[in-house]
């Protein structure tokens, strides 16, 4: 038998590249150089390099890591093209947002900035996967160093607390998922998404009982109720900037490769995934919004609004079974949530004059007095966050909320109406304590020039998102159309 | 004796998986709980490498060496996270990890 070598295009994965290149070589640096800010403008330029990078692969379709006589492992498409985007903002946001954030907490190490472009890596990984084992490996990639990245206040104990409960229930998720692809293989005797449905066909128990592991293992993932409970103490425990990150990043990543991996592989199976994709949406949307109400600490607020979130995303996977601009909806309020998260986090961050002080909602009493550019801004993100025109987050949930009665999932829309009703209670008390009361403190509140920058680029990008969502919405659905394969579901 | 098909291996794997998810779920010592993890993983390994040999396909053989590689980078991580929390605890009850409510 002659050998012949996979076909391998690294051009394809470049932007991956740079992000895992440029984090081994800042492991390199480390033995020589110990100036912090070499650190982060290197971190800076990485991404921003492997960003022009992969906004200039738009309009391709490529695969890479092509065995003879099968799919490619690896593929670059406009919808990779379009979460990739997504992830790297994520990482430049979450790098403006930290830069005097981790200064003043101390916690300012190079680490800092491996660990997130390896986890970035991942990420991008994670949308760009073809294959359901490197599904798995990106999910890994991903979420050990976050793992790590959530401890990093080591001194702390809710910091390593939470790096601890994430890690178990991480590897606990995994260890499911991987159990999911076992029988999956065995229903199909092939991993590659394309493969497994050429061969798949319904009703297989082997392939239905693969599907509802991977389900399971997603679930834990985008943080999605019953699978929820590790969200809201990890985004409390970790430093902020970590849970900033991790509630974009880690979020939009897992449901790339949900979307892909479901809408691909498993088209065949639509009518139990799809049913079930709906019940945990319903679930997510009532109890994420309900817990919320009771929420007194800022940061566990957001983890409980970040399950509901999760919850608005899964209805547009849910009607993805049925068609395929539901894809677009899910896209297009990924990018809403993604400028809307980074700026409410910003404010978090400015407001937290200590590690972990100033985290609580009392502390935002009398912000619009100490500093009424910040809470201007604020308003914004909690108005976007409710949905209420004209913010980036009303056009998301427009869009999903659309496709979901396309999809013939009224009850579902009902639901999510309501819950975004009941949404406003817990976001619109952070303005009310803003303009409405007087705080302890009244001296102004200071924020730095990066976390301006940073603010202003997620102010701008909620505000674009809401007066012109249509343009957007293009662009989304661009992103689906683009995609051959993505339409294989119908 | 009954000859050992492919059934076996599926049930045994079903068994090993079970058991190291009720131990993540019903044992309190994190140590403990990080082996039951590790029994998951083995039984989604057993499975793969079952399947392989019944479909004549190596697919899933290759695919054990990136799950066994990846279940060693989380060891790596897990350990560190478990000496780090016992230099301040004393303990490595999960029951203690209770800093956070609600």
């Amino acid at each position: 038998m002659d050998f012949q070598p996979p076909i391998i295009n690294l051009l394809i994965v470049a932007p991956l590249l740079i992000t895992m290149g440029a984090g081994l070589f800042l492991m390199l640096l480390n033995i020589f150089c110990k100036r912090d800010g070499v650190y982060y403008w290197l971190t800076l330029a990485a991404i921003a390099a492997a960003l022009v990078q992969n906004v200039a692969m738009w309009g391709h379709e490529y695969g890479t890591f092509i065995a003879r006589g099968s799919y490619p492992m690896v593929v670059s498409d406009n919808f990779s093209v379009f979460l990739n985007s997504i992830l790297l903002l994520s990482g430049i946001g979450t790098l403006l947002i930290s830069r005097n954030y981790l200064h003043r907490t101390k916690l300012e190490r190079p680490e800092f900035y491996m660990l997130m472009l390896f986890s970035l890596s991942g990420m991008m990984m994670m949308g760009m996967a073809n294959d359901l084992i490197l599904v798995f490996v990106a999910l890994e990639l991903l979420s050990i160093p976050l793992y790590i990245m959530a401890g990093l206040a080591v001194s702390r104990d809710d910091s390593k607390e939470s790096a601890m409960k994430y890690f178990l229930l991480g590897a606990f998720s995994s260890g499911i998922f991987v159990y999911g692809i076992a029988l999956i293989y065995g229903a199909t005797g092939a991993t590659a998404l394309p493969a497994v449905y050429a061969v798949l066909e319904a009703g297989s128990p082997l392939a239905m009982a693969g599907t509802a592991f991977l389900m399971v293992g997603f679930a834990f993932k985008i943080g999605a109720v019953p699978f929820h409970m590790w969200t809201p103490d990890v985004y409390e425990g970790a430093p902020t900037v970590v849970t900033a990150f991790m509630s974009v990043g880690a979020k939009v990543a897992g449901f790339a490769a949900l979307l892909r991996v479901f809408t691909v592989a498993l088209p065949a199976m639509s009518d139990a995934w799809m049913g079930a994709l709906a019940l945990i949406a319903a679930l997510t949307l009532i109890i994420g919004n309900v817990v919320a109400l009771m929420q007194t600490n800022i940061k566990r607020m957001l983890g409980y609004s970040s399950i509901a979130h999760a919850g608005y995303l899964l209805i547009g996977v849910a009607a993805a079974g049925q068609h395929s601009e539901a894809v677009g909806s899910v896209l297009l309020y990924m990018l809403a949530y993604l400028f809307t998260t980074m700026g409410a986090f910003g404010v978090v961050i400015a407001l937290e004059h200590k590690l972990g002080e100033g985290i609580m909602l009392e502390d935002y009493k009398g912000l619009a007095k100490r500093n009424p550019w910040l809470s201007a801004a604020m308003l914004v993100f909690m108005l976007s966050l409710t949905g209420v025109p004209p913010t980036g987050g009303f056009s998301g949930k427009f869009y999903i909320f659309r496709s979901a009665v396309e999809a013939n999932l009224w009850w579902l829309a009902i639901i999510a109406i309501m819950t975004s009703v009941v949404s406003g209670y817990y976001y619109l008390r952070v303005v009310f304590y803003m303009y409405m009361f007087d705080g302890d403190r009244t001296e102004p509140v200071y924020a730095g020039t990066a976390l301006k920058t940073g603010l202003l680029i997620a102010l701008v990008g909620t505000l674009w998102l809401g007066f012109f969502p249509a343009g957007w919405f293009e662009l989304a659905y661009k992103a689906v159309i683009g995609t051959t394969q993505l339409l294989a579901g119908g | 004796m009954s000859e050992i098909t492919i059934n076996s291996y599926v049930i045994l794997s079903t068994i090993l998986f079970v058991i190291g998810a009720l131990g993540v779920l019903l044992r309190r010592n994190a140590i403990i709980v990080f082996m039951s993890i590790e029994m998951m993983l083995n039984a989604a390994n057993l499975l793969f490498v079952a399947f392989s040999r019944h479909l004549g396909n190596l697919d899933g053989q290759v695919l054990v060496f990136f799950v066994i590689t990846v279940a060693a980078a989380e060891v790596a991580v897990g350990l560190a996270l478990i000496v780090a929390i016992f230099r301040t605890k004393k303990s490595i009850d999960i029951d203690t990890l209770n800093l956070m409510k609600g």
